[in-house]
């Protein structure tokens, strides 16, 4: 089956953000970029689908010409293709605009599933998987952590039919069966993606990456500026030790209202 | 959060593996009131320590380093945290395989076990190499792996146990305040730390990345750079599934690709020093909260490691090319750098009680760390690290720029094949003479030192390599010739012959003038320096051990003003020890910009001299004997003319102020044309006329491990006054009759000839052996190596010095030096001058 999966440079997040003088974007100098978790993961699912049941995965991103170094990451995964979407002139994309490119791509091969991650863990807009589903004219899930493919008649096919997509949400297990093509979203903890292996990495190195420019387009949205909000002040207050403290601790939990 | 105290002994800045050594060896030394901060998290704060691979290698070429490595193997076995692997050097190239031999010779010059391999052999210790692709391997079972955070932790907890430490992790340092001491020095007063401030006597900048950073606090500059070292880690390795511990395999450097392979645990590490110098400033380095990993493990960048990937799977084809292994790690780890590769140990010199212990690798760490604590308990260290002195560079090699430049440029030769006179490219020509446009006219090759540009050799000799065809000791190898010529010799042999001009305004030019001038310096130097006014005086400086720590000339100018004069390698650290120990009522000046220095030798020196000097002046020119100084006028220059000679001939050191320098070559150069007078270089001046002489060198013969005694440069009596060390010389003058333990000897090579053929020429550093082919080591476990090799063109010979156990330093006794891994018959020839010993030449 032919997968495509869809990820997005993002700056690499420790502990405290900083951003650039100018306000204008996290300072990268000392962290650098990456692809967000949920991201990671749908390339290992693909990769994982693929090994199983045959055919390729493409990847595919919307940025820079330093996404590149993104883009071999997900080679170096096991992914087979890789195309780059060039971001021409300037201003940030907006999802409108993302998924409109990246459908340009999806139609240009006959995918069979399209995979991406839940949300991008820098804009967080939850938008692209299903704006580009929209626009494909299929049907998507979102969210979800355990993907598994069904196959026409006899086993071993090479026709896949469609997909079975499982999520939790609050606590409530949801299975949905899309026949494909068919775009999902992930998260984070559908597998545990593989780190790349040295020969892997070099057939990344080798790799030709298509570049196809896109030109920025505004839309509705727009960031002015960023700003890191003050950390709340939290402090401890020990209650006591031991038997001592139970008056004090019911006391709290009766305020919280957490005692019936 | 713990609070700080308001006052402490020694506030130690920095929990890594250094600042960790040195708070448990201050308080082995007896030192309370301690206070150790960090703003990182213990045990590992997030410095280099925290991702260092761990690694020690014993093998070094400076006797330095590897003193300070053997002290820190034995601190870490001692604390139970070292495991011994072996490690291997393998071999790609041809140039390797010749590396190789003459590091195996190095490593039986210090003791250490080695031995050559062939690929097989190779395979043999780490089956999953490739045997194919190398041609050999340089194999030292005594490497080893150490876990330097639990040492860190183990021997701060020894500290507080003793009660002498208190602990302030989490705690940043925000400012060091200094203010002026009696004497005008600025002296350190207190650490602002985001805890509170602490006043301290001393405070200790442990550092590693950020110690510019930290001792600009104070006003001080240090030539330290954070750069980048790539490393990843690949598992899980299937071999390695069924190792127990850490290390089951010996750690593989692949040296001409600048790599290493080690294991750990169930990964291969795998670190390079061939990707493109990346460097980082100090204050880029992002704070423990913002840091992805922890502060000095940056993102790592894949390009600049992709070709090692590749070398790496064809050293480790199977092991590596596993589809199952990932990298599951992989930094851009900050190492620090200095200019010249050596740590940053000592007092700074802008700054009283403020110390360096800085660029500290895990494999010196411990060392550092004891050396420092002897240092600031006004011990005499247990490892001679002159050449690790905080002070040894003077302010133009403590920039940034210069920190940068050469650390780019020795990155890359990490694992490189460097020759021992090979020169840095880098920021040159900084220094140079007044005479630098003559000396470039004639065509000066310059080496470097302490950045000064110093004419080597001159290509207008040329001619006079058909004068003294046939003695001038051509060097076939091209090893020994590089950095080389043989135009050296030809000097050599026409500064015998006529005259020799040679520019030595590189040296260090101290004033130590006012009341107590006399006193301070008489209270340094060995010998008598209460002579006339017009004297200059040749003395050695002991510490209080009675171990050598300067060698230089003093000059009487008049009752209250004297001027040192010094070489400019020692010139900074010189200076800073005077400084140190003067008393009130003594100024100590640097006027080396303002002087330049011409040395005019060779037995028709008197006679340019006389053509030069005004009519009234030549006729007391037999006035001026060895040993006096003289304000003559030359061609209305007002000269300084001090009769002494480091060549062995009659002559002078002429100082002229810097700005008539030129006038006063000019009228040199043109007195001496009748006589043959040539330009001379420092090959020369350093190292054949010296050899010929035995003149000992500071560094080289003469370092704090060996004593005057040994050396053969007593006097014949003791100065009434006292000065440091004298108790220590004295006893050493003494028990020379009872047991004389080394012997400084000069030797001569009785056979250059190699296995292919070949005239070899030994170069320094190589192990003196026994006339069987066994070691030398003294009684005090001292080995014997070549201290100085070069050319004696007067003689003949191919000279050496060493220091030899007394037993076998008779004049005329047979022994072997290994060179290359091949060894040379050698005979004691002298414990003094193989030429002119009586010093007649020099008299005149």
């Amino acid at each position: 089956m032919e997968i495509l999966v869809c990820v997005k440079r993002v700056p690499t997040v420790g502990g405290a953000i900083t951003l650039t003088a100018d306000g204008q974007a996290v300072d990268t100098r000392m962290s650098g970029f990456t692809i967000s978790p949920h991201e990671e993961c749908a390339v290992e699912e693909a990769v994982r689908l693929v090994d199983r049941h045959g055919g390729s995965v493409t990847v595919v991103t919307l940025g820079p010409v330093e996404a590149e170094e993104q883009l071999r990451f997900c080679l170096s995964l096991g992914a087979s293709k890789a195309v780059l979407l060039e971001a021409c002139g300037a201003g940030e994309f907006g999802p409108i605009a993302t998924a409109s490119a990246l459908a340009s791509v999806a139609e240009s091969g006959a995918f069979d599933l399209v995979l991406l991650g839940n949300e991008a863990s820098d804009t967080g807009d939850y938008q692209v998987g299903i704006r580009l589903a929209h626009l494909l004219r299929q049907p998507v899930a979102t969210g979800i952590k355990a993907l598994s493919v069904a196959f026409d008649g006899v086993s071993g096919s090479v026709e896949a039919v469609s997909v079975e997509a499982a999520r939790e949400y609050r606590g409530v297990s949801e299975t949905f069966q899309l026949p494909l093509p068919a775009v999902v979203t992930v998260k984070e903890g559908i597998n545990l993606p593989r780190y790349p292996s040295l020969p892997g990495r070099l057939r990344a190195k080798r790799a030709s990456i298509e570049r196809i420019p896109v030109q920025f387009a505004p839309e509705g949205l727009r960031m002015r500026t960023l700003r890191v909000p003050v950390a709340g002040q939290h402090t401890a207050t020990v209650l006591g030790h031991g038997v001592d403290a139970v008056p004090d601790l019911v006391r709290v939990l009766g305020e919280l209202g957490v005692l019936s | 959060m713990t609070e700080a105290p308001t006052r402490a002994r020694a506030v130690i800045i920095g929990a890594g593996i250094v600042g960790n050594s040195l708070v448990h060896h201050l308080a082995l030394l007896g030192w309370k009131d301690l206070v150790l901060v960090d703003k990182g998290p213990l045990p590992n704060p997030g410095g280099s320590t925290g991702h260092a691979s761990n690694f020690i290698f014993p093998i070094e070429y400076s006797k330095m380093m590897f003193e300070l490595t053997k002290d820190s193997t034995e601190q870490y076995q001692e604390l139970g945290v070292f495991t011994e692997s072996g490690g291997i050097e393998v071999a790609r190239a041809p140039e390797r395989m010749i590396e190789l031999k003459r590091r195996v010779t190095q490593a039986k010059a210090w003791g250490i076990p080695a031995e050559h391999l062939t690929p097989e052999g190779v395979h043999k210790l780490v089956p999953y190499l490739d045997p194919s692709v190398i041609l050999g391997g340089g194999y030292f079972p005594t490497v080893g792996v150490v876990d330097s955070l639990r040492a860190g932790t183990l021997m701060r907890e020894k500290a507080q146990a003793a009660g002498a430490l208190t602990v302030l992790s989490g705690t940043e340092v925000l400012d060091i305040t200094t203010a002026a001491d009696e004497t005008g020095h600025e002296r350190v007063r207190s650490v602002v730390t985001s805890a509170g401030e602490i006043r301290a006597d001393n405070v200790v900048i442990c550092c590693g990345v950020w110690s510019p950073r930290v001792a600009r606090m104070a006003g001080a500059r240090l030539p330290l750079t954070p750069i980048v070292h790539q490393m990843i880690s690949v598992g899980p390795i299937a071999l390695f599934a069924g190792t127990t511990g850490e290390i089951s395999y010996p750690i593989v450097r692949d040296v001409d690709y600048g790599m290493y392979e080690r294991q750990h645990g169930g990964d291969m590490e795998v670190g390079s020093y061939a990707h493109r110098p990346i460097l980082i400033w100090a204050d880029d380095i992002p704070s423990n909260e913002a840091a992805v990993l922890s502060p000095t493990e940056l993102p790592f960048t894949q390009d600049d490691f992709d070709p090692q990937l590749e070398q790496a799977l064809e050293l480790m084809p199977e092991l590596l090319g596993d589809e199952k292994a990932g990298t599951r790690y992989a930094i851009n780890g900050l190492i620090s750098m200095t200019p010249d590769g050596h740590p940053l140990l000592g007092e700074v010199p802008e700054v009283k009680g403020l110390w360096s212990a800085a660029a500290s690798w895990i494999k010196e760490g411990p060392g550092c760390g004891r050396v420092v604590a002897e240092l600031m308990s006004g011990r005499v260290p247990t490892v001679d690290v002159h050449e690790a002195s905080a002070a040894r560079f003077y302010p133009a090699a403590r920039t940034a720029a210069n920190t940068r430049d050469r650390a780019a440029e020795a990155f890359n030769k990490m694992y490189g094949i460097v020759h021992p006179r090979e020169q840095y490219e880098s920021t040159r020509p900084m220094r140079v003479s007044p005479l630098h446009e003559r000396t470039a006219a004639l065509g000066a090759t310059y080496f470097e030192t302490a950045r000064w540009e110093r004419p080597q050799w001159y290509a207008t000799n040329e001619p006079l390599l058909d004068k003294y065809a046939g003695r001038l000791m051509e060097r076939p190898a091209e090893w020994e010739s590089r950095w080389w010529s043989p135009i050296i010799n030809a000097e050599h042999l026409a500064l015998r012959d006529g005259a020799g001009l040679v520019d030595l305004s590189a040296f260090t030019i101290l004033d130590v003038t006012g009341p107590g001038a006399l006193a301070g310096l008489q209270n340094l130097a060995v010998a008598q320096l209460d002579v006339p006014a017009g004297r200059v005086v040749y003395t050695s400086f002991l510490n209080e051990e009675g171990g050598i720590v300067a060698d230089l000339t003093v000059m009487r100018l008049s009752s209250q003003a004297f001027r040192v004069v010094t070489g400019a390698a020692d010139g900074a650290r010189d200076a800073q020890w005077i400084s140190d120990h003067l008393a009130a009522g003594a100024v100590l000046t640097d006027v080396t910009s303002a002087w330049a220095t011409i040395g005019l030798w060779g037995p028709r020196a008197a006679a340019v001299m006389d053509d030069v000097l005004d009519e009234a002046e030549k006729r007391t020119r037999s006035a001026f004997p060895f040993g006096s100084i003289s304000s003559v006028e030359i061609g209305g220059s007002v000269v300084l003319a001090s009769r002494i000679s480091y060549v062995g001939e009659y002559g002078w050191e002429l100082h002229v102020p810097a700005d008539q320098a030129g006038h006063l070559w000019d009228r040199l150069w043109d007195a001496g044309q009748p006589h043959g007078l040539v330009p001379v270089g420092i090959g020369v001046y350093g190292t054949t006329a010296r050899l010929e002489k035995g003149y000992r060198a500071f560094g080289a013969e003469l370092t704090p491990d060996f004593t005057l005694v040994e050396a053969g440069m007593t006097r014949p009596r003791v100065k009434a006054q006292a000065f440091i060390g004298k108790r220590a010389y004295l006893a050493q003058r003494e028990a020379r009759r009872s047991m004389s333990t080394a012997v400084l000897a000069t030797l001569t090579v009785d056979s250059l000839v190699s296995a292919d053929g070949t005239p070899r020429y030994a170069m320094g550093g190589e192990p003196v052996l026994s006339a069987e082919g066994s070691r030398l080591v003294d009684s005090r476990g001292r080995p014997s190596y070549v201290t100085s090799a070069g050319s004696g063109p007067s003689t003949g010979s191919h000279l050496l010095m060493a220091y030899l156990p007394a037993r076998v330093s008779p004049v005329g006794t047979k022994l072997l030096v290994e060179y290359m891994g091949e060894q040379y018959p050698v005979t004691v020839a002298s414990h003094g001058a193989v030429f002119d010993p009586s010093g007649s030449r020099m008299r005149g």
